[in-house]
């Protein structure tokens, strides 16, 4: 019997319609669809899927139980790996990843591993989780900072080990950039709470309102628990530097999206925190974050959103999916434009933004053709709203109140790849350490963190 | 949750509450601020700490009510609690002995001035105080700002009490018969401009505490940056404090009304209910 070519199709909202609400775009498989895409499998001897999985899931495992209709098994082996499938399932890369080393490419489309891991995952919480025993203790006690991918991974893995983990978050949610950056249309709100329940359902014990840094320093937490772990993320956005940054009607794509996602402004009046858009937005950068702002700000009712992106549709970092989903939507794509400025009016109100048109020229150091300005090329065009998506950098709270902790030049905290960072006792992991990367890089960094942190309590 | 345990109406749109709070009160310095959010459908709103205590583990801060929020905030009594209270947050106010120091407060601003100026009191600073509102009604914690100030006066747009006209008039007496080292001001925008502009002639060094638009207050969001010198700060991390003569209050100003028609709608529609 011949393999099918492409994966099964994950049906979708139609983009006219979804472009009118915030619900999740993808609905997911059903059971028989799941069943037939895991067939595809090959069940390869060597599992070369697997080097591409930063949290290190028996994928072939999964599949196999899924093929054969035992979905309890199948998440099972994927939780033994992996406490937040719900959310790696929807948001990973799998392209560039597991898939990417799928057999099947060879001859068409990889297994839909991805689509797969979803499944099992929104099939078990409709069905209810249940926590795995709870180990013995060992009496120790860990302190995590940040409840984003990486503190979460990392909490409830040491707390399978037996740890007692306390989680400090800063905001009044959990999830980090899960809750507020990742819009509600790509990961349902109640999807992180759930996942976060199950986290703490192994014992972690999460506190709110604790800003590390401020209300408690990582020395004071020191005194009190056997180590620490460092996730506070990628916070600080970048700016684009340019003239009339300052005016009203330019956001980070941070502030955007929190208001939005965090604190539901798109449910405004009903939930008292505004966000205001007007009718033309446009958003610079061409990442996962950008394509969020420029499909949120579609959802919210702007009547045109653009992306610009300096280069072209080929080094756009975002997900190949995230982009097409926003093409389905009607986002304006306007590429090989650089701005230059925002103008105002009178009031201070911004109105326009002027940009100079690029070609590609040489590699630069990222191995990506740098994009140079081509001379008299300016043009302007009419917005009343600008997200700016270009990046965040390492938040320096921790580093500023904590001299002991080496510090990159970009702000990071220096940590090896188990997490360990210039003092004992102390680990880092995530976008703090590594700046803006993915979510599952993250979760990776926990993970790995997690054992390292239990080998250096056991030795302590 | 964060239970208030002492409310107190010091006039009729300014209220004061006393949070309990421990771990913010063990940390609180003065100069830095809180975020605060009412419950779980309310906004994060940033306010300067008037006081702390960390024996009690209380935090007090005094409000305006100018918004949906702060008007809610008003309607709160003892015992009611806050789904959220966070801080210390943003840098603390440079305490040390600079010699005579003029604290001037305008409005609600003499809230958080008040424990600025108690610590520079102990810091061994001559202390000049200038309180400034509209009219004496609405004036301050008064007596609690004279308890620690070498000389004190008041200004109100009105003459009710003190002299009649703007803190900026007294500064200017001040300035000309002494020698001042360091102005702090505290207050409305515009106030805190034309203070700032009438040191910038004599070269006193001046700070003033500004009070942007915020959401996380972590240095996340960047919906609070100011600009300082031509130069982007974020109000919740690099200050709230920052040299007066290098702010760019009329962007300040600007960011600050950028919600004003939202707030508007949601005034309405609370009133309404």
């Amino acid at each position: 019997m011949s393999v099918r070519k492409t994966k099964h199709e994950m049906p979708e909202q139609p983009p006219q319609e979804r472009i009118k609400n915030f619900k999740e775009v993808p609905y997911g498989y059903i059971k028989e669809i799941a069943i037939e895409e895991a067939k595809r499998c090959l069940q390869c001897k060597n599992k070369p899927c697997m080097k591409g999985c930063p949290v290190e899931i028996d994928i072939p495992g999964f599949i196999t139980c899924i093929a054969q209709g035992d979905f309890d098994k199948a998440a099972e082996i994927i939780k033994a790996k992996n406490n937040l499938p719900a959310i790696s399932g929807r948001v990973c890369p799998y392209e560039s990843q597991c898939e990417w080393e799928c057999t099947l490419k060879k001859i068409g489309e990889p297994v839909g591993i991805g689509r797969l891991e979803r499944f099992i995952a929104d099939y078990e919480r409709e069905k209810g989780k249940k926590p795995p025993k709870k180990p013995k203790s060992t009496g120790k006690k860990v302190a995590v900072v940040g409840s984003g991918p990486a503190g979460l991974t990392c909490a409830g893995d040491l707390a399978r080990m037996g740890h007692a983990v306390t989680v400090f978050e800063a905001l009044h949610d959990p999830g980090g950039v899960l809750m507020y950056g990742i819009p509600e249309f790509r990961l349902p709100k109640a999807i992180v709470k759930s996942e976060v329940e199950y986290v703490k359902s192994l014992g972690v014990a999460i506190n709110y309102d604790v800003v590390v840094g401020k209300t408690i320093d990582v020395k004071e937490l020191m005194e009190e628990y056997d180590a620490v772990f460092i996730g506070t993320g990628a916070g600080l956005p970048n700016w684009l530097n340019i003239p009339g940054e300052n005016l009203d009607g330019v956001y980070s794509a941070n502030e955007f999206l929190t208001r939005v996602n965090m604190m539901k402004a798109y449910k405004f009046p009903e939930y008292d925190t505004p966000v205001k858009i007007g009718r033309i937005v446009a958003t610079f950068g061409a990442g996962n974050v950008a394509m969020d702002c420029a499909r949120t700000s579609l959802r919210l009712g702007a009547e045109k959103s653009y992306i610009l992106y300096r280069r072209t549709e080929a080094e756009m970092p975002a997900r190949a999916e995230e982009i097409e989903h926003a093409k389905q939507e009607g986002v304006i794509f306007k590429l090989l434009t650089n701005p230059i400025r925002f103008i105002g009016d009178e009031k201070g109100i911004l109105k326009e933004v002027e940009y100079l048109k690029m070609q590609l020229g040489e590699p630069d150091d990222s191995g990506r053709r740098r994009p140079v300005p081509i001379p008299g090329s300016e043009e302007k065009i009419a917005i009343d709203t600008a997200l700016v998506a270009i990046g965040q950098s390492p938040n320096p709270l921790i580093p500023q109140t904590m001299k002991e902790l080496k510090i990159g030049k970009h702000g990071n905290i220096i940590a090896d790849d188990d997490g360990r960072t210039s003092v004992p006792g102390i680990f880092a992991g995530g976008d703090i350490a590594t700046g803006a990367a993915t979510v599952i890089l993250a979760m990776g960094a926990g993970k790995r963190a997690a054992r390292a942190i239990d080998t250096y309590l056991k030795n302590k | 949750m964060y239970p208030i345990v002492e409310k107190k109406v010091l006039s009729e749109n300014v209220k004061l509450l006393k949070i309990k709070a421990p771990l913010v009160a063990k940390k609180a310095l003065p100069g830095q601020f809180i975020i605060l959010r009412i419950d779980e459908k309310g906004e994060r709103i940033p306010l300067t700490i008037a006081d702390s205590n960390r024996k009690e583990g209380t935090v007090t801060i005094i409000f305006l009510e100018v918004g949906k929020t702060t008007k809610q905030l008003g309607t709160l009594r003892v015992g009611d609690f806050l789904e959220n209270f966070v801080g210390p947050l943003g840098m603390p106010s440079e305490v040390k002995k600079y010699g005579t120091v003029v604290c001037v407060g305008g409005g609600v601003g003499i809230a958080p001035l008040y424990p600025i100026v108690k610590a520079l009191k102990e810091a061994g600073n001559h202390i000049i105080s200038i309180l400034g509102a509209k009219t004496k009604d609405l004036l301050l914690l008064e007596k609690e700002i004279e308890a620690y100030s070498d000389e004190f006066y008041i200004a109100t747009d009105d003459g009710s009490k003190g002299h009649k006209g703007f803190v900026s008039d007294v500064l200017q007496k001040v300035i000309d018969t002494q020698n001042v080292n360091m102005v702090m001001a505290i207050g409305p925008i515009i106030m805190m401009k034309v203070v700032s502009n009438l040191t910038k002639k004599y070269d006193i060094k001046t700070l003033v505490s500004l009070n942007p638009i915020m959401v996380d207050g972590t240095g996340m969001c960047g919906g609070c940056r100011v600009s300082i010198d031509g130069k982007t700060k974020f109000a919740c991390v690099h200050g709230p404090e920052f040299d007066g003569h290098k702010v760019d209050y009329d962007n300040l100003m600007l960011r600050n009304r950028r919600f004003i028609h939202a707030e508007g709608e949601a005034c309405k529609l609370a009133g309404a209910q």
